[in-house]
């Protein structure tokens, strides 16, 4: 308790108003959050966590009587990316009411601390709260040469991951980059970059991949967290199946148009304007799982396919390398040039076969073989 | 039938010739579709079609068919007669199959003039399908693992999964499109060599997959 108080006084963190922990209901009504948006919040909630319409009451309880957890926010090899979309939701209600539910007592693009100061607060949530916090990483983490190639605070990335994520309750890996690796760490991944999985073996970590992170999905893995008090049940690669349990191509709002044979051959042709499948084009929404066509991004507004472009398959691990080109279905052979298709290869292949044949057919047909007969018979 | 060949073999039993042209009509029924699954062209008339989606269900009920007709083979190969066995794929294993491999090699590379007379299965061609069977393989191992792609989950994926440790998805989509044009260039090969020796053996080569009989100047020993 006093403890609290000294925090509070010295400024190091700013929760514990008087030296009481408030539940994220007494947060919000303080902050003057009606409770009809609170509810909404809670049904959006409960439809992003696929969780029948009939829990949001359940939801609603839990969350008004739950204590925040505290939360930390890293950010390592990054562009700050998940961040905005955290930040920039249309919505400033639900976006309040995110960081009204995290108490975020260190996050380095957006606390008020800076230097000394923002490194004694992360010291003192890890310290005081080791095993209780929530920590976020956004951003990979550099291997390579002892992880020299990041640090903040004359710390590298990794010693920081290993020391934060080593000690948090769960970490919420944000973005392709924490969960996977991603764009830092495509070929030739210079840096030797990883995902937080991979860098600290021990820590019990949530992959949210995507390119940004749907603030919606992280908001829900931690209220899933605030209401059942357990981490969600994750697929083979570590992400919450309530987010990306489902193919981007089987819940497509173009889906018709693909079983139909309906495609957009070229950009900006009749198909295009008219809102048909981008198979053709290249979509990897067949490979891609994320709810991104019904949790959409930037407040429900849109999202790639819904804006006529295809699916990148940003959520998948090593994406910018297995996934690509990006407006192709296939990728060129290896090994044959820069611009060989698999198809062109193939029929020349096929044709080469047929014109040996022919030429083989050709030598026969002029010379006189032997049939076979007693004389001539082998064996 | 040439005048020499007297004696009439029953060389393919009904199960094999079964799989044989079971083999040749989802070849083609699979090229075909897998060709327009790979690259859709807009049939659709309206978005209450389904022209994409029965291209799908039959590339699908093909693929099944198709593996089923391969490992049945695969079975018959311990079942069926010694024209059908295990042992026909590996000629190179044996003194006598070598030797069988080479005069068939000089033939068809137009060095000698004697056609070699084979009662069952040519050795050179029977090399050849040891490949064939690998590409069938790749072929039932990477479009399974692209089908149970959508449901991670599902005890097919459980069966199949194991393939996207060793293949990048588009790399999967890839190696399953290229083996489709190995598979034609196998084809050209095989129609072609099937008809010459049906030319030049005068043993009704290409019937006998039809009716399972083969004509031949001297008895089997």
């Amino acid at each position: 308790m006093s403890q609290w108080d000294d925090d509070a006084k010295n400024g190091l963190i700013e929760r514990n108003y008087n030296g009481r922990e408030y539940s994220v209901g007494e947060i919000l009504r303080e902050r003057g959050v009606s409770r009809r948006d609170f509810l909404k919040f809670c049904s959006a909630m409960t439809a992003a966590m696929a969780l029948p319409a009939t829990f949001a009451p359940t939801v609603a309880q839990a969350l008004d009587e739950v204590k925040r957890p505290p939360l930390v926010w890293l950010e390592f090899q990054d562009c700050a990316g998940d961040t905005e979309a955290l930040l920039r939701s249309a919505n400033p209600t639900v976006a309040e009411i995110v960081l009204d539910i995290l108490s975020v007592d260190y996050h380095e693009t957006i606390m008020a601390a800076a230097g000394h100061q923002a490194e004694a607060a992360l010291e003192k949530t890890i310290t005081d709260y080791k095993g209780k916090y929530i920590c976020v990483v956004e951003g990979a983490i550099p291997m390579k040469d002892g992880g020299v190639y990041g640090c903040v605070g004359g710390k590298s990335h990794l010693d920081r991951a290993r020391q934060v994520c080593g000690g948090a309750l769960a970490t919420i890996a944000v973005g392709t980059c924490a969960a996977f690796g991603g764009i830092p760490a495509a070929v030739p991944n210079p840096t030797g970059s990883v995902g937080v999985r991979e860098a600290v073996p021990g820590a019990t970590v949530i992959n949210l991949p995507g390119c940004p992170v749907n603030a919606d999905n992280l908001t829900a893995t931690v209220v899933h967290y605030l209401v059942f008090g357990k981490i969600p049940a994750l697929d083979g690669h570590g992400r919450p199946l309530f987010a990306y349990g489902k193919r981007i191509h089987d819940n497509c709002e173009r889906r018709p148009h693909f079983d139909a044979g309906q495609y957009v051959e070229h950009w900006g042709d009749d198909g295009h304007r008219k809102g048909f499948c981008l198979y053709r084009m290249g979509c990897k929404g067949p490979a891609t799982f994320h709810n991104c066509p019904t949790q959409r991004y930037n407040d429900k507004t849109s999202w790639p396919v819904g804006s006529g472009h295809g699916c990148a398959g940003c959520s998948e691990p090593a994406f910018w390398d297995t996934m690509g080109p990006l407006y192709k279905r296939l990728p060129n052979v290896p090994g044959f040039g820069i611009e060989h298709t698999a198809d062109e290869i193939g029929i020349g292949l096929a044709a080469g076969v047929a014109a040996a044949f022919a030429v083989h057919g050709a030598l026969n047909a002029l010379r006189k073989d032997k049939e076979p007969s007693d004389e001539t018979r082998e064996g | 039938m040439s005048g020499q060949c007297k004696f009439k073999n029953y060389i393919w039993e009904l199960p094999l010739r079964w799989c044989h042209w079971i083999n040749v009509m989802c070849i083609v029924v699979l090229s075909v579709t897998g060709f327009f699954i790979g690259t859709p062209f807009s049939f659709g008339r309206s978005a209450s079609d389904f022209t994409i989606g029965w291209i799908r269900f039959i590339h699908f009920t093909a693929a099944y068919l198709f593996a089923v007709s391969v490992i049945s083979r695969v079975l018959w190969s311990f079942i069926g007669n010694k024209y059908a066995g295990w042992k026909e794929f590996f000629p190179l294993a044996t003194d006598k199959g070598r030797q069988k491999f080479i005069g068939m090699l000089r033939y068809y590379l137009l060095i000698d003039k004697d056609v070699p007379e084979t009662v069952g299965h040519n050795p050179l061609a029977t090399t050849a399908y040891i490949g064939l069977f690998c590409i069938y393989s790749i072929m039932i191992l990477t479009g399974f693992a692209l089908y149970a792609e959508h449901a991670p989950g599902s005890p097919m994926y459980r069966v199949f999964g194991f393939m996207y440790a060793m293949f990048s998805n588009q790399g999967m989509r890839l190696t399953h499109h290229f083996c489709m044009w190995l598979i034609v260039g196998f084809v050209i090969n095989h129609i072609y060599s099937a008809w010459l020796m049906d030319i030049k053996e005068h043993g009704s080569e290409i019937s006998s997959m039809f009716c399972g009989y083969k004509f031949t100047v001297k008895k089997e020993d």
